[in-house]
């Protein structure tokens, strides 16, 4: 049991941040590398006054035609990821992590508050679980990696929850949840996860583009 | 009439349609050509757009709403992530491996389920662009000879003449002496001046003017003449700005024909190019012909119609009769909508010509497209059907106009037109098309002579 605990917070933990990071600057690099060679035409047009126009349309909640038109999907949206980047950050059993091994600490969440944001990531998973087999176009689109997906994101925030609140087994829950966050750290940079990091540069080309050959608005 | 039309909700049956230009072509396929076109054509043609494109997609069909075929067939085949699903994303995915039935059920999601209009792009939160991975995929059919017969008849015209159309070189000249003597009864001494050099426009228009829409020419001429501009046409090939290879996938003749096009120009010593009222023809002069060329931006000053009809009004250079008085709605041809941003000059215009002006919604970057661009209209009578069918949205956002008292739609687009007009005759709309150029000619006050 605890040389489950330690392998899962020692050794593993930093195997996952490293292929977290270097996966992830991995992924980075090659796609740069292949625009370069294949795509210099996204170089020639990336604009940044365009780019950062339409990055912050799209951050924006209600920002785009395309939010006021999915209103449910654009408020459940917004709080999931609002919620899935703060929580891990600020929750109290994290910093106290941080602050033993790195002698290292900043501000915590209030237990109430971390609790109504991992219920708000848990309630969004549920919510895209069912716009995936309910919605027609999205079902269309669903493959059974996103199922595996939806429940690499929330299983973190169940375990999370369930540690926090000492449900029973919360030992062995503890090492899930510690497993758990860190298959979901080192999925980002292998899966559609990685969208978080493409975000900018995808939204940022089309919005170059629009914005300085088609002279439109892209939102 | 029949409003009724709206609402039965039949899905259109891909399998049913039969192409002969498609079917023909997969017969000469085998799985080792397909496999060994589609890698090449991705490996050495695509690279991290396509890639980034189909891997960031995080299949949320958010971009289901943004186009008009979803929303008029509710079809999750339709939806722009769908399409993707069912061309790229599986190629990718089996790395070229696939059979010559899909690569038939791809080529026709790609040329006629897709008007390449660039609507999702603006509804995905990533901006991720379908139409140029449609675009990928009309590029392996066309390497791989799978093509719809109609639109490659256009293409094959474009090769062997520069043309659209097959317009022999005498008879362009003539239509344009013919259109010459018509104009000549508006005013009198009218000139269309032929490869006038060092003019201040060099006037070009797309094969099916000459050929279908000739009045359209001289309508044109009077236009110019009213305002006294230093115009010419260029008597040779390189008078046709329209570009069906663009859309087969053919982009070595699309290379061809853009540099003929700017040639004749430049050879001229024209100060810039006015182009008549089409979307797809500006897109290929303006965005994709002159990048493919290796020029940034087009290395003449491009002006589409609108863009000139605006500076006449606003240079005073034109003066009209009485302002046109039938209430209008305008549709945004997405090609200059979404593709340079022409639709406040657009709405400036109606002002300047007509009294009653109703918007249809959504409009400007939003406008549904017609159904018929990107090449789809151009596949001809197979898909017919099933690309009126698609239209629905647009008959919808027609009939809310037409109810809010519109009688008669501007659409400064030729292929915006034939769309419009099997809409409106389908789904008995009953609105009148005009283009502005119609508009104007209609209410200009002719200089005296
Ligand atoms: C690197 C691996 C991780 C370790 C070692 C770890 C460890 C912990 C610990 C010790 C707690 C506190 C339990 C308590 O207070 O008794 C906790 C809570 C929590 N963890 Fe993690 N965690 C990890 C990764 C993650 C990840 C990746 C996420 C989500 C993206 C996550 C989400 C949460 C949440 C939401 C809570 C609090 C739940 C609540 O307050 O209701 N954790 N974690
Ligand atoms: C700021 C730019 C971002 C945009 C526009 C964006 C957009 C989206 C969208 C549209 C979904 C689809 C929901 C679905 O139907 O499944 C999604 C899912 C998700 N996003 Fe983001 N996201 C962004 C950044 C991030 C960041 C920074 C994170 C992580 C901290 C993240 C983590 C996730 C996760 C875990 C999912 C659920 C995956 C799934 O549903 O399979 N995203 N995102
Ligand atoms: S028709 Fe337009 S909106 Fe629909 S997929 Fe093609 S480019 Fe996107
Ligand atoms: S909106 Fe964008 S990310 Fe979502 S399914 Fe459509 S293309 Fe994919
Ligand atoms: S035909 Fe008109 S509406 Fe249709 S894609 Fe072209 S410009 Fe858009």
């Amino acid at each position: 049991m605890h040389d489950f605990y330690y392998f899962a917070t020692g050794p593993f933990a930093w195997i996952a941040f490293l292929v977290f990071i270097g996966g992830s600057i991995w992924r980075f690099r090659s796609l740069l590398e292949l625009a370069k060679r294949k795509d210099s035409i996204v170089f020639e047009y990336m604009d940044t006054k365009f780019a950062l126009r339409s990055i912050v349309h799209w951050l924006i909640p209600f920002g785009s035609r395309s939010m006021k038109i999915n209103p449910t999907m654009t408020v459940v949206t917004f709080l999931f990821h609002i919620c899935i980047f703060l929580t891990p950050l600020f929750v109290f059993g994290h910093v106290i992590l941080w602050k033993e091994n790195f002698n290292i600490s900043w501000f915590t969440l209030p237990n109430a508050v971390a609790d109504l944001m991992t219920f708000i990531v848990i309630a969004s998973c549920i919510f895209f679980l069912w716009r995936r087999i309910k919605l027609p176009d999205v079902k269309y689109l669903t493959t059974p990696l996103d199922f595996i997906i939806l429940f690499i994101v929330a299983a973190p925030f169940i375990t999370g929850f369930w540690v926090y609140h000492q449900f029973s087994g919360f030992a062995v829950m503890t090492i899930i949840h510690i497993i758990s966050g860190e298959i979901m750290l080192m999925a980002i940079p292998f899966t559609k996860l990685f969208h978080m990091f493409l975000f900018p540069f995808t939204r940022g080309y089309i919005g170059s583009e629009f914005g300085g050959v088609r002279m439109a608005k892209d939102w | 009439m029949s409003e009724s039309k709206l609402t039965t909700d039949k899905k259109s049956d891909v399998k049913k349609i039969e192409d002969q230009g498609i079917l023909k072509g997969l017969e000469q396929l085998t799985p080792e050509k397909i496999e060994s076109v589609i890698n090449q054509v991705i490996n050495d043609e695509t690279g991290a757009r396509l890639k980034v494109y189909v891997d960031t997609c995080v299949h949320c069909g958010m971009c289901s709403k943004g186009c008009h075929f979803f929303l008029s067939l509710n079809d999750p085949k339709f939806s722009p992530a769908g399409k993707v699903k069912q061309t790229l994303w599986e190629i990718l995915r089996k790395k070229g491996k696939v059979s010559p039935e899909f690569i038939k059920d791809a080529a026709t999601v790609a040329y006629t389920q897709c008007n390449l209009c660039k609507r999702c792009a603006m509804y995905c939160p990533f901006g991720l662009d379908v139409a140029y991975v449609m675009s990928v995929m009309r590029r392996i059919c066309h390497k791989l000879g799978v093509v719809p017969l109609y639109i490659q008849d256009t293409a094959h015209s474009h090769s062997a003449t520069m043309n659209q159309m097959w317009v022999k070189d005498d008879e362009w000249v003539d239509t344009l002496m013919w259109q010459e003597e018509e104009a000549q009864e508006a005013i009198e001494n009218l000139r269309i001046p032929l490869d006038k050099e060092g003019a201040d426009i060099f006037y070009s228009v797309i094969g099916p003017e000459p050929k279908f829409r000739a009045q359209l020419i001289f309508q044109a001429a009077v236009i110019m003449n009213a305002a006294n501009e230093n115009w010419t046409m260029p008597s040779m090939p390189g008078w046709d700005n329209s570009d069906m290879c663009m859309f087969t996938g053919d982009y070595e003749m699309m290379e061809r024909l853009k540099r003929r096009h700017f040639e004749s120009a430049l050879n001229l010593r024209a100060k810039r190019i006015v182009m008549g009222e089409c979307g797809h023809a500006f897109r290929s002069v303006y965005d994709v012909g002159n990048r493919a060329l290796g020029w940034k931006m087009p290395p003449i000053e491009v002006v589409h119609a609108i863009e000139y009809y605006n500076e006449l009004f606003e240079q005073n250079k034109i003066k009209i009769k009485k302002k046109f008085d039938r209430p209008v709605t305008l549709h945004d041809p997405c090609n200059i909508v979404r593709g340079r941003g022409l639709h406040e000059m657009a709405r400036n215009i109606v002002k300047a010509t007509c009294s009653e002006f109703i918007e249809m919604t959504p409009n400007r970057e939003h406008n549904y497209c017609c159904s018929a661009g990107g090449g789809v209209i151009n596949c001809g009578p197979p898909f017919k059907n099933a690309r009126v069918e698609s239209g629905k949205a647009k008959a919808k956002q027609l009939f809310a106009a037409k109810a809010k008292g519109a009688e008669v739609v501007i659409a400064p687009c030729h292929n915006c037109h034939g769309g419009l007009e099997d809409i409106i005759h389908h789904y008995g709309v009953d609105m009148e098309l005009k283009f502005f150029g119609d508009i104007i000619y209609e209410i200009l006050e002719l200089p005296e002579s």
